[in-house]
């Protein structure tokens, strides 16, 4: 069978093929993709984040059973930071989701961030697209809030949970300047240590002051360790959804996704022509000297560059 | 090859040291490798379901309890099972030299003891990759 009729039917080593080639930008892959496509978007897809050692994948594990017992279909991307020195890493998050490996409707799929640069969000949503495809009813993305690459890939979710830990103090502040805005969900985890009522509380003043809002995101206090407040966060994630599709949120948040995708994927196609096209002609590198000679200047050279890729086909 | 080469560390068995474990998972990103770790007291069955969600290319699996004439022949059974028989598979950990003849034979690629250096370990995954 081809692997596109594999993934369709819920092959467990299809799908993982298929993320490894989407991750290798594989041309096959994309072929397979976009014979699927129609097949895609209806997982509901959760992005998991906020700061490292809160508890993401603890957590993560225990919606996952929650979902389990509904028996629903779970996909899991768990993003870890690759070392921009040697291109190595160490992706240790299913040691937190070890009895899920032997649960079949459970699919987790680690991913550094390599050097993807913007590539990054480009191999999560292609995971996202094949995990969809394998017929799973959630999926989770898990990364680390910090950059904005990052933030770039949670925002591709449908809801955003936040974590937070107690005793972040000024570190609220910090986080609020680029990723408060960013979560539909904020879940204060480790809710056994001290502080963490004071966490939950700091968070609300501060969403109450974002006058804009229209709905306002829902604050809970969780203890994954101990699966504590995990119904009550599947709820409120679910409620998210049907707010979403009430309001018709849904719709344009994806049509906000996709325009960012589409963009960021042509951009990188026209980036990608111009450099072969240089390989094989050298237009960039003349262009380029003639630049620093001040022989033409850039805005021109960069029309003549784009001039010099108009007949080629993708 | 310009994608990094992925590796599944893990640890089956009862025993609870992973540092071995660990210390190879770090020579291995070191060397620019993925790794993905799968922590402690692993089952066979868990080991591979992880190999394959993970699409890995090596497997390799460190055991000090001395159970590894049974896990590790397990995992490579389970493994050609899954019809993922081009996945390279090691393993590391105590393990007599007269267990190794047989072990081989039951498809482990290789075997190291304590006090090998891991930069042999590292060549043996770059040169003998399935795929
Ligand atoms: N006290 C406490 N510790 C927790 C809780 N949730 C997770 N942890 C611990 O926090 C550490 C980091 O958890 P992990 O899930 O790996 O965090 P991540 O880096 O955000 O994915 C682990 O030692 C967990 O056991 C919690 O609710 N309470
Ligand atoms: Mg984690």
């Amino acid at each position: 069978m081809k692997l596109a009729e594999r993934l369709l039917d819920g092959d467990r080593r299809a799908c993982a093929r298929l993320i490894s080639m989407v991750e290798n930008n594989d041309k096959e892959a994309i072929e397979i993709i976009k014979e699927l496509y129609k097949h895609t978007g209806n997982a509901h897809v959760i992005g998991i984040t906020g700061p490292p050692g809160g508890g993401k994948s603890t957590l993560t594990d225990k919606l996952a059973k929650a979902l389990r017992k509904e028996n629903k279909k779970v996909g899991i991307i768990a993003v870890d930071p690759t070392s921009p020195f040697t291109g190595g890493s160490i992706l240790g998050d299913r040691v937190r989701m070890s009895d899920l490996a032997l649960d079949s409707g459970v699919f987790i799929r680690s991913m550094g961030t390599r050097g993807h640069l913007g590539g990054l969000s480009k191999a999560t949503q292609g995971a996202v697209k094949v995990l969809d495809i394998f017929g799973c009813d959630y999926i989770f993305i898990e990364t680390v809030g910090v950059g904005q690459s990052e933030v770039d890939i949670v925002k591709t979710a449908d809801t955003v949970v936040l974590i937070m830990v107690p005793g972040l103090g000024d570190d609220i502040q910090a986080i609020k300047a680029g990723t408060m805005e960013i979560g539909d969900i904020f879940a204060v985890n480790k809710s056994d240590l001290f502080g963490a009522p004071k966490t939950a509380t700091e968070i609300k003043m501060m969403l109450d002051m974002n006058p804009n809002m229209e709905r306002k995101p829902p604050v809970l206090q969780v203890i994954a360790t101990k699966n504590e407040g995990m119904d009550n966060l599947v709820d409120e994630i679910k409620k998210h959804m049907s707010y979403m599709q009430e309001a018709n949120k849904l719709q344009k948040r994806r049509e906000s996704n996709a325009k960012t995708e589409i963009i960021k994927l042509a951009e990188e196609e026209i980036i990608s022509l111009i450099l072969r096209k240089n390989e094989t002609m050298g237009l960039l590198d003349d262009i380029a000297k003639g630049v620093a000679m001040r022989e033409i200047d850039p805005y021109s050279a960069r029309d003549k560059i784009l001039d010099s890729i108009k007949d080629i086909t993708i | 090859m310009d994608r990094p080469i992925r590796v599944l560390v893990a640890k089956p068995g009862l025993d609870g040291h992973d540092r071995g474990a660990k210390v190879i998972a770090r020579a291995l990103r070191d060397a620019g490798m993925e790794v993905i770790y799968t922590g402690l007291r692993q089952t066979p069955e868990q080991i591979v379901s992880a190999a394959i969600q993970e699409d890995v290319d090596v497997v390799a699996m460190s055991i000090l309890s001395g159970a590894h004439n049974h896990l590790f022949p397990k995992v490579v059974e389970l493994m050609k099972e899954e019809g993922a028989d081009d996945v390279l598979i090691i393993g590391g950990g105590v393990i007599p030299d007269d267990d190794i003849p047989g072990l081989k034979e039951a498809g482990v690629a290789e075997l190291f003891t304590p006090g090998t250096p891991t930069t042999d370990v590292i060549d043996f995954i770059k040169t003998n990759l399935k795929r």
